[in-house]
């Protein structure tokens, strides 16, 4: 079969919708009170590397928690690699808190575009309710301070205050808080990528 | 759940950036929730990286029998042989990038109310029924030619607090996952001919009505199942990767 024709009229992208209230029943059941795939945990991801916890909030521009936040994590393996060993999370806010922790491992220095190399990060889906499109950030490594001299996203960010929005708290060892604002002073950085 | 190796190319090509004026703005204040959980800041762009032109890929062996039939996965998982309450219908489509090549293999997720509107979730107390027999989850895969169908009832509309009481008109959300990261959609099915349609606070927060004409699913009477179900064709349209004119062919291409 031949090349087709390079099309000349694009299709134009489905728009997005909020994932409203309910997205717990259709992407993560057994927290919406489903008594179907009680198993599946998500939020605990398996693969080879240190093993750390990241513990977040997300937060409204009136600073109150987003009690019906999914996020949805997406990362380097420890060596820096995705593809081979996909690492895809999910995990839910709790309805009383909003509270919200992924079990995963500390990811690998990822590869970015010329040879060059990004620090250390998750990257973050928000949904939610009032979310009319998902919200996509990342979450940095505090100690990664080197790494983020250099870092490509980072650097983007011409407002100096604002890079540290991205970079989590070290709670402890292996344990790290990551907070999000959807708005106001400290607002967190997006990205349109 | 577990997801298995996608293509990890670091070499692969760009999508298309987002037409952000097709999608709905963050700030809608028609549609109050949207007031404080928009972002005042102007998004940051940056080109993508193998983080976003890959993604989870999930493999159908991890989807259940019933998975895409709503109308007795639920039942079937409380190990009752019931059936759901409701108009009975067909949701197929063909999911394309904007490119119009199919999206093979990808997964997608829906949820939805009963028929009468009602969620079965901790957090819905409509004074609608349960029906002992819906659950309102599914989930299907696109085959080699990104065709996929799921077998459901017609969600009833139901009342929100926004402008006092709002009506959603009948819907079904979707989740959906693509090749990589950067494709990632979750969007919303709305049905031909609803009345509700044109007052709903949430589907205008699109500004294109053109944009809007693509979240109808349209009745497909050439596919009705005689004496059991009526048929909607909804397709989905995800970003599509740019063509590259000067590729470097890695060894061995
Ligand atoms: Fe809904």
């Amino acid at each position: 079969m031949g090349e087709k024709p390079m099309p000349v009229e694009y299709l134009k992208e489905t728009p997005s919708q909020t994932a409203g209230p309910y997205v717990h029943i259709g992407t993560l059941p057994a927290h919406a009170g489903l008594p179907v795939r009680q198993n599946e945990t998500l939020n605990a991801i398996e693969a080879p590397g240190e093993r750390i916890v990241v513990e977040g909030i997300v937060l409204d521009g009136s600073g109150a928690p987003v009690k019906d936040a999914m996020i949805e994590l997406y990362q380097a393996d420890s060596k820096g690699q995705v593809g081979e060993h996909t690492l895809w999370g999910r995990a839910a806010a709790m309805f009383e808190t909003g509270e919200l922790r992924f079990d995963t491992v500390r990811p690998g220095a990822l590869a970015w575009r010329g040879g060059k190399m990004q620090a250390p990060h998750l990257t973050l889906l928000i949904f939610a309710r009032g979310i009319n499109i998902h919200l996509h950030t990342r979450m940095y490594f505090p100690e990664d301070e080197a790494a983020h001299q250099v870092d490509p996203a980072l650097n983007r960010i011409e407002q100096v205050q604002r890079r540290k929005t991205l970079i989590a708290e070290k709670k402890k060892d292996g344990h790290y808080r990551f907070v999000i604002r959807l708005q106001g002073d400290q607002e967190t950085v997006f990205f349109d990528m | 759940m577990t997801a298995s190796p996608s293509t990890a190319d670091a070499h692969l090509p760009d999508f298309m950036r987002r037409d952000r004026s097709w999608h709905p703005p963050a700030y809608t204040p028609g549609y109050r929730t949207s007031v404080l959980r928009s972002p005042k800041c102007a998004l940051l762009s940056l080109e993508q990286g193998p983080g976003e032109k890959t993604g989870p890929c999930f493999r159908a062996d991890m989807l259940h029998e019933l998975d895409n039939d709503l109308i007795t996965n639920y039942a079937a998982a409380t190990g009752s042989s019931g059936v759901a309450l409701g108009e009975r219908i067909i949701v197929h489509g063909r999911v394309l990038d904007e490119c119009g090549r199919p999206v093979p293999n990808t997964l997608i997720e829906v949820w939805q109310a009963n028929a009468g509107g009602r969620y079965r979730h901790k957090k819905d107390g409509y004074l609608a029924p349960l029906d002992p027999n819906f659950g309102g989850c599914g989930r299907c895969m696109t085959d080699a030619a990104g065709y996929y169908f799921f077998r459901t009832i017609k969600p009833g509309a139901y009342p929100w607090p926004n402008h006092g009481s709002d009506w959603r008109p009948a819907h079904i959300h979707f989740s959906i996952f693509g090749d990589a990261f950067a494709q990632r959609l979750i969007s919303q099915l709305y049905f031909e001919g609803d009345p509700l349609i044109p007052l709903c606070p949430i589907i205008h927060t699109i500004q294109d009505e053109r944009a809007i004409q693509q979240l109808i699913a349209k009745l497909d009477m050439g596919e009705q199942r005689p004496f059991d179900c009526l048929v909607y064709r909804f397709d989905i349209v995800l970003r599509g990767r740019q063509q590259t004119f000067f590729e470097n062919k890695r060894e061995g291409l």
